[in-house]
C-alpha cells in the first residue's frame, strides 16, 4: 500500500456517512404493533380457547353452526387477522437475531409474511364461506 | 422488553480493529460490532464474554428464553386451527378427518402440548406488558410474577382441559 492510512480515513463527516441509510421512522411502529396486537389478543384468546374446548366432541353440524352465529363469525376473523400479524411480527424479530446471512434473513421474512398472509386469508375465507 | 434474545460472537468479534476499508455488511452482527472512530477509520468492537460467564438457567433468561420458544411453537400450533376452519368450510368428510386426527394420540398430545406453551406465553406475555409499562422490575418482584407465571401456567393448562374433558362427556 502506497498510503495506508488513506485506506481507513475519510473526508466525510459522521453525519455525511449514516445520510441516506434510512431513516427510523418505522421504528417503533413494529414494536408498538407487536404489544396492541397482544393486548387485543387477550381476551379473544381467552374466548376462543373456552370456546374450543366446550366444543370438543361436537358434531360437524354443530360446529358449523358455532362458527356461523354472526358474533362467533366477527371474533372469529378479528382473531384471525390479529394472531397472524403477532406471529408475522414475532417471528421477523426471531429471525432478525438468529439468522445472520442478509439475504437469508430477507428471504426467511418474507416467506414467513408470505405463509402469513395466506393462512389468514385462507380461515378467513372459511369463516366467510360458513357465515355468509 | 424483548423476549428471549441471545446474542452469540459474531464472525469479527475476536479481532479489535481492522485495517480495512469498511466492506459492504454481509454479517448482520457486523451492524453492531463494525463502527468508524469520529476520524473515519474502522473499529470492531469487541464481544463482552457473556455465554461462557452468564447462567442461562436462570429466572430472568430461561422465562425469556422459554417466551420465544412457545411464541414459535404456538405460531406452528396454530396450523391446526387453519386446518380445522378449512375442513368446517370444506365440508363433512374434510371435517371428520381433522376431528379423527385431534381425538388421536399425536393429536391430544399436540393440543396438550400446545394449550400448556399457549398459556405460558400469554402470561408471561402480561409479564412483559407490565415490565413495558414500567412495572416489576425489582429482582423480587421478577422472582415471584415468573413462579405466578409458571404455577398458572399449570392451574390453566389443567383447568382448559376439565372444561374440553367436561364437554366431551
Amino acid at each position: 500500500m502506497a498510503n495506508e492510512y488513506a485506506d481507513h480515513t475519510t473526508m466525510r463527516s459522521a453525519l455525511g456517512r449514516v445520510r441516506g441509510l434510512g431513516s427510523a421512522k418505522g421504528g417503533t411502529d413494529h414494536w408498538w404493533m407487536q404489544r396492541i396486537t397482544s393486548a387485543a389478543l387477550l381476551p379473544l384468546t381467552l374466548w376462543f380457547a373456552l370456546a374450543a374446548a366446550s366444543l370438543a366432541g361436537a358434531s360437524y353440524a354443530e360446529t358449523v353452526a358455532w362458527i356461523g352465529r354472526p358474533w362467533n363469525a366477527v371474533l372469529l376473523l378479528a382473531t384471525i387477522g390479529l394472531t397472524f400479524h403477532h406471529i408475522a411480527a414475532g417471528m421477523q424479530v426471531v429471525l432478525e437475531d438468529y439468522v445472520n446471512q442478509e439475504w437469508a434473513k430477507m428471504a426467511a421474512i418474507l416467506a414467513v409474511k408470505a405463509i402469513c398472509w395466506l393462512l389468514a386469508l385462507a380461515s378467513a375465507l372459511a369463516v366467510l364461506r360458513i357465515a355468509v | 422488553m424483548r423476549q428471549g434474545r441471545v446474542r452469540l460472537p459474531g464472525r469479527h468479534a475476536a479481532g479489535p480493529e481492522s485495517n480495512h476499508p469498511m466492506p459492504i455488511m454481509q454479517d448482520s452482527r457486523d451492524a453492531d460490532m463494525l463502527g468508524r472512530r469520529t476520524d473515519g477509520s474502522t473499529v470492531r468492537r469487541p464481544l463482552s464474554p457473556h455465554l461462557q460467564v452468564y447462567d442461562m438457567l436462570q429466572m430472568s433468561s430461561a422465562m425469556s428464553i422459554a417466551g420465544r420458544i412457545t411464541g414459535v411453537a404456538w405460531s406452528v400450533g396454530v396450523l391446526l386451527l387453519v386446518w380445522w376452519l378449512v375442513a368446517a368450510a370444506a365440508g363433512p368428510r374434510a371435517f371428520a378427518q381433522v376431528q379423527w386426527f385431534l381425538g388421536s394420540w399425536l393429536g391430544l398430545l399436540i393440543l396438550v402440548g400446545m394449550t400448556g406453551a399457549a398459556w405460558f406465553h400469554t402470561l408471561n406475555g402480561i409479564r412483559h406488558l407490565a415490565w413495558d409499562a414500567g412495572h416489576g422490575y425489582e429482582i423480587p418482584t421478577m422472582y415471584r410474577s415468573g413462579w405466578t407465571v409458571l404455577i398458572a401456567t399449570a392451574v390453566l393448562t389443567v383447568l382448559t382441559w376439565l372444561v374440553a374433558i367436561i364437554a366431551w362427556a
